[in-house]
């Protein structure tokens, strides 16, 4: 009888610290989840603060003044402009 | 020694057993304080549990509301012209903050102010919620949490962020501290836009650290994205050569549309004057309003392809009949209609081509005011658009039955009537398709979209063939043309109304044509309200935007040419050029 309680109280005794263990491995492991989704937030915060900056960057408005100013280009006039491939005059003049 | 020796002889002397009395009373005693005990356990545990337990969760646990980002708003080809990002704000609660000095030096230094400052904010709030600071970054914020300072608060929050600034700023509309909507798109489409925020229990440590997820929360449901009808790309182009014609023609304001021509939907909607959303806390109520769809105006002229259209389909008239316009000048019931100039015989076709009231009254006098009705109604006057827009108005078409002839006779050149601009370019879908009114839409559609047929094939192409004259050298709007693309269009000047009447001198210049004309890709309307720099025509005020817009318009497009490159012909300065009468 002695012996059995004796196994019995053993077993409590590892299962507790087992528990305790077990507990405390979650809570590491919850803990580093936390800080990956925080992370993770962080992340898409930037991912949005860059696809404001890229949007503000190449609006068409910003993209045209810098062609026109800083890289001289123009639109071709109609004297340098060759249309290819467009059967314009049998379309032309029709209806 | 002696002394505890002689206590030791002193216990040794009492007796073996106690009274019995003492025992019992000492039993009772013990009994009646363990009993003390379990009442109030009893007590606590059956009856004051609920609070306890509130109690307890107070410091242990804590509810977190996870906030829901809101979608984005993207133009046709999904390029961003709306994104929410995180804010943070600062702020201290009723209760007061009582941070240490060395926590005091740094928070000031943290919120970028002078000790003095923030000491001055502080004292002039006490007892009520005072914000510190309305934005701080992610950065800024983590460190502020980081100083534990106890009555401080840091909320994180969304703000919306319009890269276009005013070139989309009343189609977008903006929205509120909450990021929910407030005006234009943001308001009409909250529900899709706004997602739900969500919440999470969990346990916390003495220094509130999260330490543990407490029972199931709420995961956030985040916004959708939304993706409009609009070309990124043409919106910016409309706005720039809007702005440049109010400008030019020191107009008071000015609206562009562009429309699909197949399917109806808004490829740009510009407004002039606009505003910058991004520095929404200054939005002046006026340049708020999307005038395209939210206000009204009378048509003039740009209305006479209906009365064409009806009087074709009733079978009244052929394109070549015969109408008489001398003396240039109409009068019914006492009230006289004029025309600029005197023309003498016109056919129907020259009617549009050179604008003439006369001979446009004469049409619409020919049709019983029903039919009349009935082509402006299902071509969508007298009804908003449906664009789904806030706001949005549909005009006035009085009902027929109570159309005198002078009315019937003026509505042919569009007075009496009122619409806004983006129904108007739609009601030009009859001509730009074989006769289908399509569905005006601002977001986008899955290719081909079916209208509602309004008149036959024949008279379509019999108006588009009469709407190309109207911008050939004869006709009131050669300004119109573009180089390499058939283009067809109506001009309109009408005076507006001011009281009662008309005002002499102040007119709204409009525009609505549509290109390439061997198959209609695009229809643009440009309205522009009370130009005062010497010109008021639609020809002149209003169809060379037409012009430069097309022309910028189908070339971003990459439509092929219709025509050769040269075919803008101008009339020769001499010739005096064709003025429609208002």
């Amino acid at each position: 009888m002695a012996r059995l309680n004796l196994l019995l109280l053993a077993l409590i005794v590892f299962s507790s610290l087992a528990l305790i263990t077990s507990q405390h491995q979650a809570r590491k492991l919850y803990n580093e989840l936390q800080v990956e989704l925080a992370s993770a937030k962080r992340f898409e915060e930037e991912m949005g603060r860059l696809q404001i900056e890229q949007s503000t960057w190449s609006t068409p408005t910003r993209i045209e003044k810098v062609a026109r100013e800083r890289l001289g280009m123009r639109l071709p006039d109609a004297g340098h402009t060759r249309v290819l491939g467009n059967d314009v005059s049998a379309r032309g003049g029709s209806q | 020694m002696s002394a505890a020796a002689g206590m030791g002889g002193g216990v040794r002397s009492v007796p073996a057993k106690l009274a019995g009395w003492r025992m019992t009373v000492l039993a009772l005693a013990l009994i009646a304080l363990f009993g003390g005990l379990a009442v109030r356990a009893l007590y606590l545990q059956g009856f004051q549990t609920g609070f306890l337990q509130r109690k307890g969760n107070s410091f242990s646990k804590k509810e977190l509301v996870i906030p829901a980002q809101r979608g984005r708003i993207t133009d046709r080809h999904g390029e961003a012209l709306a994104i929410s990002t995180p804010q943070f704000q600062i702020f201290v609660t009723p209760r007061g903050m009582q941070p240490s000095p060395a926590q005091f030096t740094q928070l000031a230094r943290l919120l970028d102010l002078s000790e003095a400052a923030l000491k001055k904010m502080l004292d002039g709030a006490e007892g009520e919620f005072l914000t510190i600071k309305p934005r701080v970054l992610p950065e800024i914020a983590d460190r502020i949490v980081a100083l534990r300072i106890s009555g401080l608060e840091v909320q994180r929050h969304y703000r919306r962020h319009y890269p276009d600034a005013d070139v989309t700023s009343q189609l977008l509309g903006f929205n509120n501290v909450d990021d929910q909507g407030q005006e234009g798109m943001e308001l009409a489409q909250n529900a899709w836009l706004a997602g739900k925020q969500g919440m999470r229990r969990v346990i916390v440590d003495n220094k509130r650290n999260i330490i543990d997820e407490a029972g199931a929360g709420r995961p956030p449901q985040e916004g959708r994205d939304l993706a409009l009808s609009i070309d990124r790309k043409l919106q910016h182009l409309v706005f720039r050569e809007l702005k440049a014609a109010v400008e030019a023609n020191k107009a008071k304001a000015g609206g562009a549309v562009v429309l699909d021509a197949r399917t109806g939907e808004v490829l740009a909607l510009a407004n002039w004057p606009a505003f910058d959303p991004n520095q929404r806390d200054v939005v002046p109520k006026d340049r708020a309003r999307n005038r395209t769809l939210t206000d009204v105006f009378e048509p003039g002229s740009t209305l006479k392809p209906f009365t064409v259209a009806a009087a074709l389909e009733a079978g009244l008239v052929r394109p070549d009949s015969m109408l008489q316009t001398a003396p240039g000048s109409m009068t019914i019931n006492g009230a006289t209609i004029h025309d600029a100039h005197v023309y003498g015989a016109l056919t129907v076709e020259q009617v549009i081509q050179k604008s003439s009231n006369v001979g446009a009254a004469k049409m619409a006098l020919m049709l019983p005011p029903e039919t009349m009705w009935q082509m402006l109604s299902r071509s969508g006057f007298g009804t908003p658009p449906r664009t789904g827009f806030p706001g949005e108005v549909g005009g006035r078409l009085r009902p027929w039955k109570t159309w005198r002839p002078i009315e019937q006779a003026t509505m042919a050149y569009g007075h009496g009537i009122s619409v806004n601009l983006v129904q108007l370019a739609r009601a030009y879908t009859i001509f730009a398709t074989d006769g289908e009114l399509k569905p005006a839409s601002l977001l986008k559609t899955g290719g081909e979209v079916a209208g509602q047929p309004v008149i036959s094939a024949a008279s379509a192409r019999a108006v588009r063939k009469m709407l190309e004259a109207a911008v050939s050298p004869g006709g009131t709007a050669p300004k119109a043309q573009v180089a390499g693309y058939r283009v067809a269009g109506k001009t309109g000047t009408a005076h507006k109304l001011a009281g009662k009447g008309y005002a002499p001198h102040n007119y709204v210049s409009s525009f609505v044509g549509f290109a390439p004309v061997s198959s209609p890709r695009l229809i643009v309307a440009v309205m522009i309200d009370d130009p005062a720099g010497g010109q008021h025509y639609g020809g002149t005020v209003a169809a060379p935007v037409f012009s430069r817009i097309t022309d910028a318009a189908l070339r971003a497009l990459n439509v092929p040419h219709d025509a050769p490159l040269d075919n803008v012909i101008l009339p020769a300065p001499e010739e005096p050029p064709v003025m429609e009468d208002v």
